[in-house]
């Protein structure tokens, strides 16, 4: 097959080693690859330079509070279904220097302009990338245009998964963004025993894929694909029903659950730190001994935090059970209405890492069985 | 976000881009106004920023101190009354508000802003207007008070209802005869008088039983406490003041000013970018769940 057949939505097929060379072609273009790699006996994203860095024949399962690794042996590298990490932490660090400032005299910044990293994110699940959509409407707004979030983001290359083996935890049927990839990619990934079928969605994609040795992909192997596809998405067995969702919340504020799930809730914010939309952040001084220089950071801060809703007089949420009303209430319910688009994108993180085992698509139901009664 | 509550001026000292950057403003005057509570005046370091810098009384700045950090603090003046300056009154009770308790004239701060909806001072001419305010609610009136003033004719009857703790705790003393001589009917109230107090103890909700409104032509701007505000609000509620003309200012933790952080959400708005001032109508829902 020759480049000027590749267009917009062209699928082809490709060895897997030629993956490995694609990552090296971004490497050159000036990319930071980052993906999946096997850490701790825990999927971990970070920087990884080829396939040899991938898990391979790596099976994840994960149930409340219970997460594990599978070995197969098998030559495939994204069976697993994602960790607690999700691809927020390169578009929205962590940790991230706001400015430093000096006194001399009087005081001043100090310039410090490193350029923002160029990343090639590979392996991004359907759920992933409808929550980096979901943080582009929190980040890019009209009224508001965070540098940090936005520098990261224009430069992104993306190469999409498709999931074929959903875990437990999983519910992205009921969101509607997965588990198959529509669109927002600039390369999307289905994995074959032999081969990945690889489906253009961008010039940049194209262009990446162009200098790589690939075939048509068979009606067979189309419809290997297709059918493993159809199969992850009737095999998803927890569901969320999401009908009139925000209204039901906000209705119920008063309900007894929030009670109930407020005893079980430990406010440990695992839920808000591997959730791939939760924004919220805090700033911090760092300051040096003798007060004349200070950095100003921004780090990643949770609802859940006793510190966040301090005002003078005290904390406004005092307890767990408005904490976690509060939690719920914003992302599958006001936050609609604040950024036009639904705050969970159905991952299942928050259910694989709570401690407490409190699954929210039970505590909607719960809630949803009060207004029944 | 769609419901536009609150026309706001943009971010006239603003950045299109660095929004979480502060900008360099010099300690002008101090003025000790009551225990615990100073007023400072500032100017920006920046001529430029300085000229551009307007703000609509009821906004709110990031007032922030190397090292320290940054606090939400409305404007307590408005630029005309106070010659271009900015107008800041703080009272010393958190982390960063008591760092400004040793702030001295010549010293930096840094300045972000201004954020927030303000009080509809346009949307309510030749309306009755009542501010009934609470403590350290007053400053963030006080620009409104003055615009008020300098457009005395545009309002109908205007009464300001001002409560403190004690006599001491009371703020501008010496500003309310102007405010009386620009036809304020100002009535001050305290929770505790001292041994030269003559005037009124009680709090400031029940003074609405001192006078008559007219709900079809009133509006009322409060803030205080929030417990002062809810029965505020009861009472303008109890004279058939409608939710719309009833105008509220909330307090929330604050990091951003932008709706960026998450801190000052609550149900469908960030109080930051969609208040500080709320028509009580859009919170009507909210307003009286409790820890929501």
């Amino acid at each position: 097959m020759t480049e000027k057949n590749l267009v917009l939505g062209s699928s082809v097929a490709f060895l897997k080693s030629e993956l490995d060379l694609l990552m090296t072609d971004l490497r050159k273009n000036g990319f930071q690859t980052v993906g999946p790699h096997l850490q701790d006996e825990s999927i971990v994203y970070s920087k990884i330079d080829g396939l040899k860095d991938l898990p391979r024949g790596i099976l994840s399962e994960q149930n409340p509070a219970s997460y594990r690794m599978i070995q197969t042996g098998k030559d495939r590298y994204f069976d697993f279904i994602p960790g607690s990490q999700s691809w927020k932490q390169f578009l929205f660090p962590p940790r991230h220097t706001l400015f430093t400032a000096e006194k001399v005299g009087k005081w001043q910044f100090v310039e410090n302009e490193d350029p923002a990293p160029r990343y090639a994110l590979i392996g991004v699940r359907a759920c992933e990338l409808a929550a980096i959509q979901v943080q582009d409407k929190v980040f890019l707004r009209d009224d508001f245009s965070d540098s940090i979030y936005r520098s990261r983001r224009e430069g992104l290359f993306i190469l999409a998964v498709n999931c074929l083996d959903p875990d437990a935890t999983c519910f992205c049927v009921s969101m509607g963004t997965g588990p198959r990839l529509a669109a927002g990619f600039d390369l999307c990934v289905t994995e074959l025993d032999e081969v990945f079928l690889v489906e253009v969605g961008s010039e940049l994609g194209r262009s990446v894929l162009a200098s790589r040795t690939f075939d048509l992909p068979s009606a067979f192997a189309q419809n290997t694909a297709n059918q493993a596809m159809e199969r992850a998405t009737n095999s998803m067995v927890r569901t969320m029903d999401t009908t009139d969702l925000p209204h039901l919340l906000t209705a119920q504020l008063e309900a007894e659950r929030w009670a109930e799930v407020g005893k079980r809730c430990l406010s440990c914010a695992n839920c808000t730190l591997v959730c791939p939309t939760c924004f919220c952040w805090d700033a911090t001084d760092h300051v040096d001994i003798l007060g004349k220089s200070t950095r100003r950071e921004r780090v990643w801060d949770s609802c859940f935090n006793p510190n966040y809703s301090y005002v003078v007089g005290g904390n406004t949420r005092p307890n767990i059970r408005s904490r976690y009303r509060q939690w719920l209430t914003h992302k599958l319910g006001t936050w609609k209405k604040q950024f036009d688009i639904q705050g969970c994108v159905g991952c299942g993180r928050c259910i694989t890492w709570c401690p407490a085992r409190i699954d929210l698509t039970e505590e909607v139901a719960a809630i949803r069985a009060e207004v029944k009664t | 976000m769609t419901t536009i509550l609150i026309n706001t001026t943009a971010h006239s000292a603003g950045y299109t881009d660095k929004l979480l950057l502060p900008h360099w403003a010099e300690i002008v005057k101090i003025i000790p106004e009551a225990e615990g509570v100073t007023t400072f005046q500032l100017k920006f370091t920046d001529p430029e920023v300085q000229n551009r810098y307007r703000f609509e009384p009821g906004q709110f700045n990031m007032f922030y101190i190397p090292g320290y950090g940054e606090a939400a603090i409305s404007m307590s003046s408005d630029l005309e009354t106070a010659n271009g300056l900015l107008v800041h009154t703080i009272r010393h009770i958190g982390n960063v508000t008591k760092a400004t308790s040793r702030l001295k004239i010549g010293d930096t701060v840094g300045i972000r802003g201004p954020f927030g909806t303000s009080w509809p001072l346009d949307a309510i001419k030749g309306m009755d207007v009542v501010i009934a305010c609470g403590g350290i609610g007053l400053p963030p009136l006080r620009g409104a008070i003055h615009r008020i003033i300098r457009n005395r004719d545009k309002y109908g009857k205007v009464t300001l209802l001002y409560g403190a703790r004690t006599p001491k705790d009371l703020m501008y003393p010496t500003e309310y005869k102007t405010w009386q001589k620009a036809d304020i009917d100002m009535q001050v109230t305290v929770d505790r008088g001292d041994e030269d107090w003559t005037g009124r103890v009680g709090v400031v909700p029940m003074w609405f039983y001192h006078f008559r409104v007219d709900p079809h032509k009133t509006a009322v701007l409060t803030c205080g406490p929030e417990i002062m505000m809810r029965f505020v609000i009861y009472e303008a509620l109890a004279r058939r003041i409608p939710a719309e003309h009833i105008y509220i200012s909330l307090e929330r933790n604050m990091k951003c000013g932008q709706g960026a952080c998450g801190h000052c959400q609550q149900g469908p708005y960030f109080i930051c970018k969609d208040g500080p001032v709320f028509p009580f109508s859009a919170l009507e829902n909210i307003f009286n769940v409790e820890e929501y």
